[in-house]
């Protein structure tokens, strides 16, 4: 062997004076031991990534979900106040003596000149709606024109009925669009003549569809005056001789003027049903769209956190998975870690070199988790099957929360390799 | 230069007391190739810790090129292995999964020595192992003579005060011990290593150029082997 090496090699090192790996170092140690076990290492991370990406696709489609139901419900209008039947706070079935809603009713409030569209009376009843190919039993609601204002209709074909058409108790009906569907199929309806328990109408209008809105939806509703409805198609008339009515409804101009809207309706009606003199209970309701919809908002909330909180659970799983892996990773590695020990590694790089893994292998597994997570929501967006934005928040936490899993759960192992006697370590079989 | 002076070591077991250690004297100089030999339980394994600075000392000093080893703490202890011993093993103990570059960089990850410099003397190390030409072979792929000469290159890479060997032939056949036992010699003499193996086997101690015995904790023969082998 010539001098040559000898020089080279026996050349002593220009000591830095430094101990231990620099981050960098540290970093390339852990990815290099986490790239030499592709398999293990990819397994490690299924627990966190199936975690992740449950709670990703979970909290995206139920605030997606949340979204749409409170979209559809505003659609309905949210100034809207709907007076009805029945004591306040109890449910159906109520006993005792109650007056009906009546025209009077309506008329009363009509009087006092409230700051808003309508109001609207409504009375409706079940019929057999018979067109030439097809009949169907279905609600007719008897209303006036301020119905389409107030419900905010719009029409797919044809037009509402006129003051007039209410006037009048003209033989028109207006069609849901479901109901269109039902009874004329992808036909032409305006103009045609459908028969309500016998009497026939004729097709004025089809209702563009408002989708799902809640109690018996109005794309299943045929609509025709409200004085056609008492007069010829059903029997309104109460032992007082007033004409009953279902509901009032009535839009409010100014939102800040619901509550407002609302005591003033409530008091003339008391006042009207002489309920103030003896001092009795409501005998009808008033309700507030808005009430509703924020007290449905916090149901939907609370459902979607609730899914969020099931796939934090497999997210826990995951982590316990990482801590599980860790732990077999350690004994595995005894022989290595001595190895390192004895040729000069300190605890602290052991420590590091470990719980360096932890993390990668979480915010890796977090990653490909939000990725995956991501798919079915934007997948359902871009078809527009439904609207689930993934938001920054579901991101945010699920990679927040796989990071914090991966350290709690490797400190554990990492620390148990480091404190690991260098000796014994080496000789572990 | 290694001066080891009236060294004990106690482990308790339990309610028992072991005595390892009663007391050893020696002094090793640069550049010696030195084999200590005893049979199990001699307390052999337990003075190649202590020179190995992977343990410290009941009592008595230990001296490393004037590191007063006993009264050092783990971190330090660390760090003096890092850069005065190198280690060689009965099993090798490569890194499975790793290149033998990259087995024999490790070690120098330890003492902030610079990547390219780490390959550079990686590399120098391996070629004078005669492993130059299996740089990417990973130790799967080599034989357990090419291990261990690895093995030995990772030891030598970062020029150590000390290569310490325990049983470097121990799982190996008589034909490879006999090269790798020569290689180390050669090492020996050409790049003026010190050199200490530990073995039970006198054939591998012939190799050396003094002989150090232990029995029962104490040093009983330490005489010079007159006619080294080869």
């Amino acid at each position: 062997m010539s001098n040559q090496p000898v020089r080279r090699v026996l050349e002593p090192v220009s000591d830095t004076g430094r101990n231990g790996l620099d981050y960098r170092e540290l970093l390339k140690v852990s990815l290099d031991s986490l790239l030499a076990n592709r398999l293990r290492t990819f397994l490690t991370m299924l627990g966190i990534i199936i975690g992740v990406a449950s709670v990703v696709s979970l909290m995206t489609l139920g605030n997606g979900a949340s979204n749409a139901i409170t979209s559809q419900f505003s659609a309905l209008g949210t100034n809207v106040l709907t007076i009805f039947n029945g004591r306040p706070n109890r449910g159906p079935g109520q006993s005792g003596n109650i007056a009906p809603l009546t025209m009077s009713d309506y008329k009363a409030i009509a009087r006092m000149r409230l700051p808003i569209v309508g109001p609207v009376p409504q009375f409706s009843s079940s019929a057999t709606i018979a067109a030439p190919v097809a009949d169907k039993s279905a609600t007719v609601l008897g209303t006036t024109t301020d119905y389409a204002k107030v419900q905010n209709i719009t029409m797919d074909t044809g037009s509402f009925f006129t003051d007039g058409n209410v006037q009048g108790a003209s033989q028109v009906v207006v069609l849901g669009s479901s109901l269109k569907t039902y009874l004329f199929g992808s036909g032409e309806a305006v103009g045609e003549t459908v028969r309500i328990n016998t009497l026939a109408c004729r097709v004025i209008g089809v209702m563009a569809s408002k989708g799902g809105g809640g109690f018996g939806s109005v794309d299943d509703q045929a609509l025709v005056p409200i004085t056609l409805a008492h007069t010829r198609l059903f029997a309104a008339r109460t032992s007082d001789g007033n004409l009953r009515v279902s509901t009032i409804s009535l839009s409010v101009i100014n939102a800040d003027d619901i509550d407002f809207t609302q005591q003033r309706i409530q008091m003339t009606l008391r006042d009207l049903r002489k309920l103030k003199s003896d001092g009795s209970e409501d005998d009808f309701n008033v309700i507030n769209q808005a009430s509703f919809l924020s007290s449905l908002s916090n149901i939907t909330t609370l459902l979607t956190t609730f899914l969020a909180a099931i796939a934090g659970i497999s997210l826990l799983v995951g982590g316990i998975g990482i801590m599980n892996i860790m732990l077999v990773s350690v004994t595995e590695r005894t022989k290595e870690i001595g190895l390192r020990r004895a040729v000069g590694a300190q605890s602290r790089d052991i420590l590091l070199q470990f719980m360096i893994e932890a993390v990668v292998l979480s915010l890796l597994g977090g990653f490909i988790g939000v990725v995956l997570g991501s798919i079915l929501p934007v997948a359902l967006t871009i078809t527009g099957t439904f609207n689930a934005p993934v938001t920054l928040n579901s991101v945010i936490i699920s990679l927040s929360v796989s990071l914090a899993t991966g350290l709690f759960f490797g400190i554990w192992p990492a620390r148990n390799a480091a404190n690991l006697n260098p000796i014994q370590a080496l000789r572990h079989e | 230069m290694i001066t080891i002076e009236q060294m004990t070591k106690v482990y308790t077991m339990g309610e028992i007391e072991v005595h390892a250690l009663r007391g050893v004297n020696l002094t090793i100089n640069s550049g010696e190739f030195v084999a200590i030999m005893g049979p199990s339980g001699s307390g052999k394994s337990t003075l190649m810790n202590m020179i190995g600075c992977l343990d410290t000392p009941t009592s008595g000093r230990y001296a490393l090129d004037g590191i007063e080893v006993a009264s050092l703490n783990d971190n330090d202890l660390s760090a003096v292995r890092a850069r005065k011993l190198g280690f060689v093993f009965q099993q090798y103990m490569l890194l499975p999964r790793q290149s033998a570059l990259a087995n024999v960089e490790m070690p120098m990850l330890y003492r902030g020595i610079e990547s390219k410099e780490r390959a550079r003397r990686a590399q120098v190390a391996l070629e004078l192992v005669g492993m130059g030409n299996r740089l990417d072979h990973r130790p799967n792929e080599l034989s357990g003579g090419q291990q261990q000469r690895v093995a030995i290159a990772r030891a030598l890479a970062g020029s150590p005060s000390v290569i310490l060997a325990d049983e470097p032939t121990g799982a190996l056949d008589s034909t490879t011990s006999e090269e790798i036992m020569y290689m180390l010699k050669q090492l020996n003499r050409e790049q003026k290593l010190t050199i200490i193996i530990v073995t039970h086997e006198s054939d591998i101690a012939a190799y050396a150029d003094r002989i150090v015995t232990i029995r029962d904790g104490v040093v009983t023969t330490d005489r010079k082997n007159e006619v080294p082998h080869v």
